[in-house]
């Protein structure tokens, strides 16, 4: 046992960032200096642009439309929020019908999209069958109430909006779902419901999220709510996915 | 009624009260998107010298927020203590700016004083302080606090100890917890936010701390970060539930689009009293306030983020909470854009709760898309140890990989304790020294045998 690491069974059940030692009270070298590359990774996460053309590819056969928000660009959005929720004059959602609607959306990490997104719309797709679900719509600069602009327009009962997450240190490619019945604009967060951590490095896989979204968007028809009165309980998959992984390190 | 005054020849009008409160504080992004800040350095001025002259008592009958629509007005002016007032009640603003950093202003009687002050007094006040003065009169605020542990006491630093998992993966939110126990955290509580809002995980991740905690023997409290109505339904179910959590805001629409009213968090604190599972107190109440978040419920109603913080804090205040913390730099750099404007901000936070009698601690933290970085932490969290804050938040190597953010280390933590000579609590602290973690006088040691000890166990 001497000399082995004794945190190296407990690194192996988190990517947190454990176990790091200490030079009297502060961090070592080595782990300041990781530290500090992690947050200049994630600070470039947040100002990347969306690569729409891969996203169309990913999204082929599903015709998708493409929005942005009111905000212009990356600097206006992170001041904005406002901009962020509002349609951009130019907008067309004509051609969008349905009952359910899906939105992908950049938010804070485009990378978050391009690695996820068009998994998880595929996976729900593949369990909702017969359901009424209108051509995806890709919105760039949103925020999550942006959905719920686009809902109003489309007049679509449900929105799913899939979002990318702030990133973080470890896991600068998260992916959210929001789920809202009857999204229009002026819907309080308690009416939403939220699926978070959709990524490979120890949170959902694109699976078990899509799961999930749909054992709540079914719950959310029946029930015609979503928020704070509808409880997640989908309970786990049959053969679960990973779900619990290691962080590439 | 309108507010003049004159200023370098140039005379300016605020036509409400609520008007002179925003353009009287530091500038602010949040306030800036919300289309109230100052339009000038000068007139930011003039609205704080129209405020220094505004006897305290104004803030008595002229509610910002109307008493009729808003139950926060309504909870704020019906529990004011008149008599407790008294000592203040003939007061200016700028006289009680003067008194508050005087020597008559001791910690007792800033003790007895709080239940007389209204949020929107306290909020006025930080406005027409600097840094220092923030810093100077909250350190003469003791607020204590108990359930396992006492929190506040002279010369003690609390912390959570946040173990958050992007899962929820019981094995690997148990592997931060002995990580973060072994640098000393977990007095204030051990506390996660759970990834998904789902009854069952929560319920789990309950039960698994409190079968964590009565293994090692530790004496503290533990708290899964759950919507109050899901702590409700599990209490209802048996689950050992130690703290209720609910995060709050200062507007009763802001809280409706938290899905809370007081009712709610009145029959929550009910519940968990009658579990009556505190051995050396019976503070049951954990909440979370932050400024900008009734500007992002669009439930502000004109009046500037910080005296909205410090009317959240005054809902707090009503249910004796064991500890709330500001999450300072969480929402976002559309409410507080950069370094310097969150560490101002966590230092006003910080002040009113104290000198409302609030046990306040602080999330110091930012986002990756905020300009900010961990040396802004470092001024922040150092002020706030010296402004003897009621606890603070660590996460491990300062990365909360469910929340994306980054707040304190536990390194930052040990850090403030060593180099300043605070200490844990002292039930806790106890505890930390039968396990050698720390020194006989409260301090973590280089000597890792214990780390080892605390590993091998688990």
């Amino acid at each position: 046992m001497s000399g082995a690491d004794p945190w190296a069974r407990l690194r192996a059940a988190t990517p947190a960032r454990i176990g790091l030692g200490r030079s009297g009270a502060g961090l070592p070298t080595r782990a300041n200096l990781e530290f500090q590359f992690a947050h200049a990774r994630a600070r470039d996460a947040v100002h990347a642009p969306l690569d729409l053309a891969m996203l169309k590819d990913q999204l082929e056969g599903l015709d998708p439309v493409t929005v942005t928000s009111a905000a212009p660009d990356r600097a206006t959005y992170l001041r904005r929020p406002d901009l962020g929720r509002r349609l951009s004059d130019e907008a067309d959602l004509s051609g969008v019908t349905g009952e359910v609607l899906f939105v992908l959306g950049d938010g804070l990490s485009s990378a978050a999209l391009e690695a996820h997104g068009a998994a998880v719309l595929r996976a729900c797709l593949d369990r909702l069958g017969d359901t009424d679900v209108a051509r995806p719509v890709i919105a760039t600069q949103s925020r999550v109430a942006l959905g719920d602009a686009i809902a109003q327009a489309t007049g679509a009962r449900i929105a799913v909006m899939l979002i990318g997450e702030r990133p973080g240190l470890t896991v600068a490619d998260s992916l959210g779902a929001y789920i809202t019945y009857m999204a229009r604009p002026g819907t309080p967060d308690s009416r939403r419901n939220c699926i978070s951590n959709i990524h490979t490095r120890g949170g959902l896989s694109a699976d078990l999220a899509a799961h999930k979204i749909c054992w709540l968007l079914r719950q959310a028809l029946r029930l015609e709510l979503t928020g704070t009165g509808l409880k997640e309980n989908a309970g786990a998959l049959e053969a679960p996915g990973t779900t619990v992984g290691l962080p590439d390190s | 009624m309108a507010y003049r005054t004159l200023l370098g020849g140039e005379t300016f009008r605020f036509d409400t009260l609520a008007q002179v409160m925003a353009c009287a504080t530091p500038a602010r992004s949040g306030d800036e998107l919300a289309g109230i800040a100052a339009e000038s350095d000068v007139q930011r001025v003039a609205a704080q010298m129209v405020l220094a002259d505004l006897p305290l008592s104004t803030f008595l009958t002229e509610a910002l927020i109307p008493y009729e629509t808003d139950e926060v007005t309504r909870l704020i002016l019906d529990t004011h203590d008149a008599a407790a007032f008294a000592p203040v009640r003939s007061m200016t603003l700028g006289d009680f700016r003067d008194w508050l950093l005087s020597d008559a202003a001791s910690p007792a009687t800033l003790a007895a004083l709080a239940p007389g002050l209204t949020p929107e007094m306290v909020a006025a006040a930080a406005k027409l302080m600097r840094n220092r003065d923030l810093i100077a009169v909250a350190r003469k605020c003791h607020v204590t606090t108990a359930f396992r542990t006492t929190l506040g006491l002279e010369g003690r630093l609390g912390s959570r100890l946040q173990p958050n998992h992007p899962a929820d993966d019981l094995q690997g939110i148990a592997a931060s917890t002995l990580d973060g126990l072994s640098y000393g955290i977990g007095d204030a509580v051990i506390g996660i936010n759970p990834a998904t809002d789902n009854i069952p995980t929560a319920t789990e991740l309950l039960l698994m701390l409190d079968e964590l905690i009565a293994k090692y023997d530790i004496p503290t409290q533990t708290c899964v970060l759950t919507h109050v109505t899901n702590t409700i339904e599990m209490i209802g179910a048996g689950a050992p539930v130690d703290l209720v959590f609910q995060s709050v805001a200062g507007t009763e629409k802001a809280n409706e689009g938290f899905g809370v009213t007081l009712a709610m968090l009145d029959d929550a604190r009910q519940a968990a009293l009658s579990l009556n599972r505190g051995t050396v107190g019976t503070n049951v109440m954990y909440f979370e306030t932050g400024q900008g978040s009734a500007l992002s419920a669009d439930a502000h109603h004109g009046i500037d983020q910080q005296t909205l913080e410090a009317r959240a804090q005054a809902v707090t205040r009503a249910f004796d909470p064991l500890i709330v913390n500001t999450v300072v730099g969480f929402i976002g750099p559309e409410y507080l854009f950069d370094g310097r404007e969150i560490i101002r901000a966590g230092l006003e936070d910080h002040f009113c709760g104290k000198l409302m009698g609030v046990p306040m601690g602080c999330d110091v933290c930012y986002t990756n898309h905020a300009e900010a970085d961990q040396n802004d932490m470092d001024v922040l969290m150092t002020l706030l140890a010296d402004a003897r804050v009621h606890f603070l938040i660590g996460v491990p190597g300062a990365d909360d990989i469910m929340l994306n953010y980054q707040s304190l280390s536990f390194h930052d933590i040990a850090y403030l304790r060593n180099t300043f000579g605070l200490r844990a609590a002292p039930e806790f602290e106890t505890w930390l020294a039968r396990t050698g973690i720390v020194s006989g006088t409260g301090q973590l040691t280089d000597d890792r045998a214990a780390t080892l000890r605390l590993l091998e166990a688990g």
